[in-house]
């Protein structure tokens, strides 16, 4: 058979690998972002006891590999008792990966409001949550958006390690298919212009949306 | 006796093992108007900052129309609705209209309406000469109308005390003079108390009451404005006044 055949006859199962890529990606993204969000605020306020809880989290989530974090949830859990289905796994360890990089990434933002802002909220009388609320926050979020971005980008790309706990999305399907029909080349060529496919546009549109968010917070 | 607004005994400031505040005594009565004047460095900044709490201080009391500040935030932010500060680098907020800047004290903090607050934001724009600006954002200023805004910003909450810290030292030149007619004007015709770090030494000598004179972070002399300027007391201040260009 020909490249063009062999691939052809590929692409139905491309697809779904495709979808479930865009699926795991999309629930771990917002996952993420809502952990990182809740840690990054346990850590703005300091919270009592949560905002250390929050720490500990993110050292340990960014200091290990989202490879290691699976081989747990899949493997060591199920031996206490606790078992999930690949995919479930595959969602929890993306965002518990996710969620101490997003809360990274708040934080920074947060951290990257000027001083002479917060200080001339202070000198308004503005009470700390105020100051959070209509200062911090709304500045701290567009600094974060180039973190995010970049985030969001990472995370898609670390679904090809959902491979190894054999969730069939876009890496697993072309490693099974070369597995099959030991046509490499070809298996290899569609995955990656299928990660190009979600990827190029997707970076296009946030750096848009970088400089949107740029322009409406501090005009430059 | 004139009703004192501020009256600070024994301040000392250090920045970790840096002592650079000290033994800070001063008052400012009602409708006062006192210049900090000092080098760069001598600890004016500081100073100012720790009338309203912005820097934290290590020993010694701050009173604040007749009462002892506690010196923890909660306390520091109801008083600071009453002093209104002024700052070197505007600090208006980039993602808020002017309007929005000037109103976020007085409905936010103070819980006025926003129609009313509003009528007299426009009326205070009306008198620096800005109330075509109210929903222009603050990129679209030039630096002069930033700092106007600024004040604006701090007369809105209606402050008993003004502080402003070197407010015309990042204007340019032509912008100065404006920025400056507004503090004079609010010193002469609303009678604000105030306190003003600056380095125009002509507006100084044409508003100030008092002049306090800092070096090393410490008052060397607090003289009347006239007598400042004509004979100062230390040495070391007729040195700086020699070193002025005015």
């Amino acid at each position: 058979m020909s490249s063009w055949e062999i691939i052809q006859q590929s692409l139905p199962m491309f697809e779904k690998g495709f979808v479930l890529t865009l699926w795991l990606s999309l629930i771990g993204i917002i996952g993420s972002i809502i952990v990182g969000l809740i840690c990054s605020l346990l850590q703005y306020f300091k919270v009592p006891v949560f905002h250390q809880i929050a720490t500990i989290y993110v050292e340990i989530s960014r200091n290990t590999p989202l490879l290691i974090q699976l081989f747990f949830l899949y493997y060591a859990f199920p031996v206490l008792g606790i078992k999930f289905s690949a995919q479930v796994c595959g969602i929890i360890g993306l965002i518990f990966l996710g969620g101490s990089y997003m809360a990274e990434g708040f934080t920074g933002g947060f951290n990257g409001v000027a001083k002479g802002q917060v200080e001339s909220g202070k000198a308004i009388g503005l009470s700390r949550w105020q100051l959070a609320r209509y200062v911090v926050f709304p500045q701290g979020f567009s600094l974060s958006v180039p973190a995010m971005a970049a985030n969001v980008i990472f995370l898609i790309k670390e679904t090809s390690i959902f491979t190894v706990i054999a969730i069939p999305e876009l890496t697993n399907t072309a490693l099974d298919l070369i597995g099959m029909y030991y046509r490499s080349n070809e298996y290899l060529f569609v995955l990656v212009v299928a990660y190009a496919i979600i990827l190029i546009p997707l970076s296009i549109i946030l750096t848009l949306i970088e400089k949107r968010v740029r322009y409406g917070s501090f005009g430059n | 006796m004139a009703d004192k607004i501020l009256q600070v005994e024994h301040l000392e400031k250090y920045y970790q093992k840096r002592h650079v505040l000290h033994d800070i005594n001063f008052s400012v009565d009602k409708g006062e108007v006192v210049t900090l004047l000092g080098p760069s460095g001598s600890g004016k900044s500081t100073l100012i900052r720790c009338l309203n709490g912005l820097e934290a201080y290590q020993q010694g009391t701050i009173m604040f129309e007749g009462e002892k500040v506690q010196p923890n935030e909660k306390t520091w932010q109801q008083i600071r609705q009453k002093i209104g500060m002024v700052f070197q680098s505007y600090d208006l907020f980039p993602n808020l209209t002017v309007m929005d800047n000037i109103l976020l004290g007085p409905t936010k903090v103070q819980k006025k309406d926003r129609n009313s607050a509003s009528q007299e934001a426009v009326k205070l724009l009306q008198r620096v000469g800005l109330e075509d600006y109210q929903d222009a954002y603050p990129r679209q200023l030039s630096g002069g109308q930033k700092q106007r805004i600024a004040i604006v910003r701090a007369l809105a909450l209606h402050p008993d005390f003004m502080l402003f810290d070197e407010v015309t030292a990042s204007l340019d030149p032509e912008m100065v003079r404006g920025v400056l007619n507004i503090i004079g004007d609010l010193a002469n015709k609303d009678h604000m108390t105030m306190i003003v770090v600056t380095h125009e030494m002509n507006f100084a000598q044409e508003i100030a009451d008092r002049v306090l004179f800092l070096e090393n972070g410490r008052i060397l002399e607090q003289t009347p404005s006239k007598t400042f300027f004509n004979k100062p007391q230390t040495d070391r201040a007729q040195q700086f006044l020699d070193s002025m260009d005015f």
